[in-house]
């Protein structure tokens, strides 16, 4: 008899008072009981709407079984036939938009909580079985990999299951991409992220890091080494600003700064030399995951007041539900309908203030929300010794600058084929925020797989 | 890891060392920079490329011990390695063309514009080359540069060798001279912020195209944090991807001057922490 309760189980997660000081992971995770609890809230249905909801459609309703049956491993490696990654995908994925916004419990109540069981399947399998990866059979033919994100990471890992000699190409001196230099480790554990990386390199996965693709290697030189195909998965990592003053003076970060020096460089950590200034009341601009991240750093480094200011309002916050909800339960401020106008400084130059006018909304835009326009005459000052950028990112130029021949488009993203990701250049393939700009996880693994699948019919179809 | 195949100090805060980094040195070219880390725990810091021998697979760089990070690696040794080194990043020095050029480093700045006037005679171009320090003692890379250019005027603030004076006072000499034929097509300056916010006055005076090299607290060096940004002619730039190098004239230094000094609190109590516990070690 399924578990007819209408919310989900909820998952244990660290007290918001006390969490809010500390960078350990946020929510628990089920044990193996509640896992089944809710796993027997999954009615099972015929034709999985579920499913659809998901960009790499894993097998909802068959894994939920497999976990009501305590078939854990079972699950684990149901969900892994089409994600390559689902202790990052359990946590982060956002589901309410996606799998879990088109489960039939919805018409009643809240839906199965399948990002929470998906997470459990995968964290389950880490902790008990210790997998021997098999080698798989070389095929004799290289292929290489730019930008060790989830597109870069999944492309590889595919490849590599076919037995190609594959080589990632990392700019930075660790690999993941926003996972480890985005995505804080109270939400998404460092190790884990690792540990991902490490099967890889079991598998056979050669990891170049410190190699800025496009200036120290371009393509047509990893071709001359013999690369028959090349991937491209660079992200979307070039920071916006808002061209408004003051926006130099000392204290104003880009969020992907600010997160690096955290999250890269372990700058909350005694340590660590990298360092971050100490702020008392810190202004974050935008309402995305990445801004409460950054809200939510800037809290645990011991900020007493942390704003979000969002020129919506919070039903057009494309930051994850569980974040938001998160952020205010760990204290952060929400002024939203708000805009900044100015950043302010002392005579030193240092932030003292950020001044903002409130906004109202309008007309829908061509996004479909309805656009914000300024209250005249409603501005306003608050004090902050620090304000954090998080209003989007595009991809950064430098491997377009360095290509001759790769098409972008007016928002300098990579021109991709959307079912395979080749590139205007033969056997140059493309996928993830680099061709869609900021996106999700989900999205950039999607397209790295698929990536994969078609740079391997290519090179099979050249011989 | 990254071998270091050769060290050597050069005065008691200033260190030359070699690396191994054959990607790097394949690539390398004057005017661009790397961005190494010594260790797990390390910061991430840059330094530009002195000069790179491409068979062997090497590349130069020249620190001055100036807190932790510069202070470790200058405690590593030959044979020893560091974490990573990550490069060349930045736009290349445009070399081409110029024919009579006068290029200034001021202190440490001499070792960063040392291979600048080298690629410029090299290149076939007529360089003076202005090296300025507080005193003798703490001249470095004589030899090198009096090598790399076609004179070499060596200034000292307390007049104890050389000319004496600022670096700008034999600037200015030089180009006053030059005024009736005005061939001189480009003026370097590399140093502290303070010293190429003068040379940049100076030679403003003259009309004389000068370009500085900017060093901004940086991280990644591959413009995707910002923390880079500098204003050139009215606009926001990133020193590491559209720099380092830019038109003297254009800099906003007062802010650069602002923004490098943000993190010198706590940078200062990390080196003096670190110094103690060396001290304690011993
Ligand atoms: C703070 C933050 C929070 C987020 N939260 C979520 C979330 O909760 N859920 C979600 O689904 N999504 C979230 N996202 C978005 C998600 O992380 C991205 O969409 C996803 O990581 C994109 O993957 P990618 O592989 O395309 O690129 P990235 O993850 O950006 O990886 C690109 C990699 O390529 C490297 N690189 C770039 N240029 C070069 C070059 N020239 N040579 C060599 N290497 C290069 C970079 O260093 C990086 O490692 C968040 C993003 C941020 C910034
Ligand atoms: C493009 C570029 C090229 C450079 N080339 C050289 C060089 O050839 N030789 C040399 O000795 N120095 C060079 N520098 C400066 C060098 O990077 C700093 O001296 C070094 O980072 C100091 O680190 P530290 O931990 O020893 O000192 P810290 O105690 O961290 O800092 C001392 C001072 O160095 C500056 N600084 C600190 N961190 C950084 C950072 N991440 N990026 C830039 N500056 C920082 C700050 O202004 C600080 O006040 C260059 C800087 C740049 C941006
Ligand atoms: S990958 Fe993401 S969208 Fe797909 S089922 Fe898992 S949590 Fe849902
Ligand atoms: S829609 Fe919901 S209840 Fe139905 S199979 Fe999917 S997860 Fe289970
Ligand atoms: S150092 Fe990060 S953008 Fe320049």
């Amino acid at each position: 008899m399924a578990n007819m309760s209408k919310t989900k189980l909820p998952i244990p997660e660290q007290d918001p008072l006390v969490r809010n000081s500390n960078f350990d992971e946020v929510a628990l995770g089920y044990t193996e009981e509640m896992a089944v609890e809710e796993a027997e809230r999954c009615l099972n249905c015929k034709n999985k709407p579920c499913e659809a909801g998901c960009p790499v459609n894993v097998k909802i309703p068959e894994f939920i079984t497999l976990i009501k049956e305590n078939d854990f491993e079972g699950a684990y490696k149901k969900i892994k036939e089409t994600n390559s990654l689902p202790a990052v995908c359990g946590r982060v994925c956002p589901q309410e938009t996606q799998c879990e916004a088109l489960c039939v419990r919805t018409k009643n109540g809240e839906s199965v909580g399948i990002g929470r069981l998906e997470r459990f399947a995968a964290d389950w399998y880490m902790k008990n079985v210790d997998e021997k990866a098999e080698k798989p059979t070389p095929n004799g033919h290289k292929v290489a990999v730019i930008g060790s994100g989830p597109a870069g990471l999944t492309c590889a890992g595919d490849l590599v299951q076919l037995g190609y000699d594959v080589t990632i190409f990392e700019a930075f001196h660790k690999s993941g991409g926003v996972l480890v230099y985005g995505i804080p480790e109270f939400r998404l554990p460092k190790a884990i992220v690792q540990a991902e990386i490490d099967k890889l390199l079991e598998l056979g996965v050669k990891l170049e890091t410190n190699v800025l693709g496009g200036k120290v290697i371009t393509v047509d030189e990893l071709f001359e080494q013999g690369y028959e195909a090349i991937f491209l998965g660079t992200g979307a990592g070039l920071p916006m600003f808002m061209n408004i003053p003051g926006e130099n003076y000392n204290g104003v970060y880009s969020a992907n700064e600010f997160l690096t020096r955290i999250n890269l460089m372990k700058a909350y950590r005694g340590d660590y030399d990298t360092p971050i200034g100490v702020f008392k009341n810190v202004a974050v601009v935008g309402g995305g995951n990445v801004a409460m991240d950054s809200a939510r750093c800037a809290k645990r480094l011991g900020a007493e007041n942390v704003y979000i200011v969002y020129r919506r309002s919070e039903v057009e916050m494309p930051a994850r539900l569980e974040e938001v909800h998160h952020a205010k339960e760990e204290g952060i401020i929400f002024k939203i309908l708000c805009n900044p106008v100015e950043i302010l400084a002392d005579d030193r130059g240092y932030v003292d203030g950020i001044r903002c006018i409130e906004m109202e909304l309008g007309e829908p835009d061509d996004s479909g929300r309805r656009r914000p326009v300024p209250k005249e005459g409603s501005e306003f000052e608050l004090e902050v010794d620090c304000v954090v950028m998080a209003i989007g990112t595009s991809p950064n130029p430098i491997m377009k600058d360095n290509t001759p021949g790769l098409e972008v488009n007016r928002r300098g993203c990579i021109v991709a084929d959307e079912s395979t990701g080749q590139t205007s250049l033969e056997g140059v393939y493309a996928g993830g925020d680099a061709v869609t700009g900021a996106a999700t996880v989900i999205l950039a693994m999607g397209a790295g797989k698929d990536a994969a699948k078609a740079m391997d019919e290519y090179i099979r179809s050249k011989k | 890891m990254y071998k270091i195949t050769f060290k050597k100090r050069l005065n008691e805060q200033v260190v030359q060392m070699e690396i191994l980094a054959p990607l790097v040195a394949k690539k390398a070219q004057p005017g661009q920079f790397i961005i190494l880390r010594v260790n797990e725990e390390g910061e991430r810091i840059p330094l530009t490329i002195a000069g790179y021998d491409r068979e062997k697979g090497t590349v130069q760089v020249i620190f001055q011990i100036v807190g932790k990070t510069t202070l470790s690696l200058s405690q590593k040794e030959e044979g020893e390695f560091i974490s990573d080194f990550a490069g060349p990043l930045g736009k290349p020095s445009e070399i081409e063309g110029v024919q009579k050029a006068i290029v200034v480093g001021g202190g440490l700045g001499t070792a960063i514009a040392y291979p600048y006037a080298k690629a410029l005679h090299d290149n076939g171009a007529e360089v003076d080359m202005i090296a300025g320090f507080k005193t003798k003692d703490l001249v470095i890379l004589e030899d090198e540069m009096k090598r790399a250019c076609t004179r070499l005027h060596i200034m000292t603030d307390d007049g104890s060798y050389g000319g004496s004076g600022m670096v700008t006072v034999r600037l200015k000499e030089l180009l006053e001279e030059d005024k009736e034929k005005n061939s001189y097509d480009l003026v370097v300056a590399i140093g502290p912020l303070i010293m190429m916010k003068f040379c940049a006055l100076t030679t403003k005076e003259y009309g004389v195209k000068t370009v500085v090299s900017l060093n901004p607290i940086m991280i990644d060096g591959t413009g995707m944090c910002g923390g880079c940004r500098v204003t050139v002619g009215g606009e926001t730039k990133f020193a590491c991807v559209d720099g380092p190098e830019f038109d003297a004239h254009q800099v906003d230094f007062d802010e650069a001057i602002r923004r490098s000094a943000f993190y010198k609190e706590q940078e200062t109590k990390a080196y003096e922490a670190h110094k103690c516990r060396l001290e304690e070690m011993r």
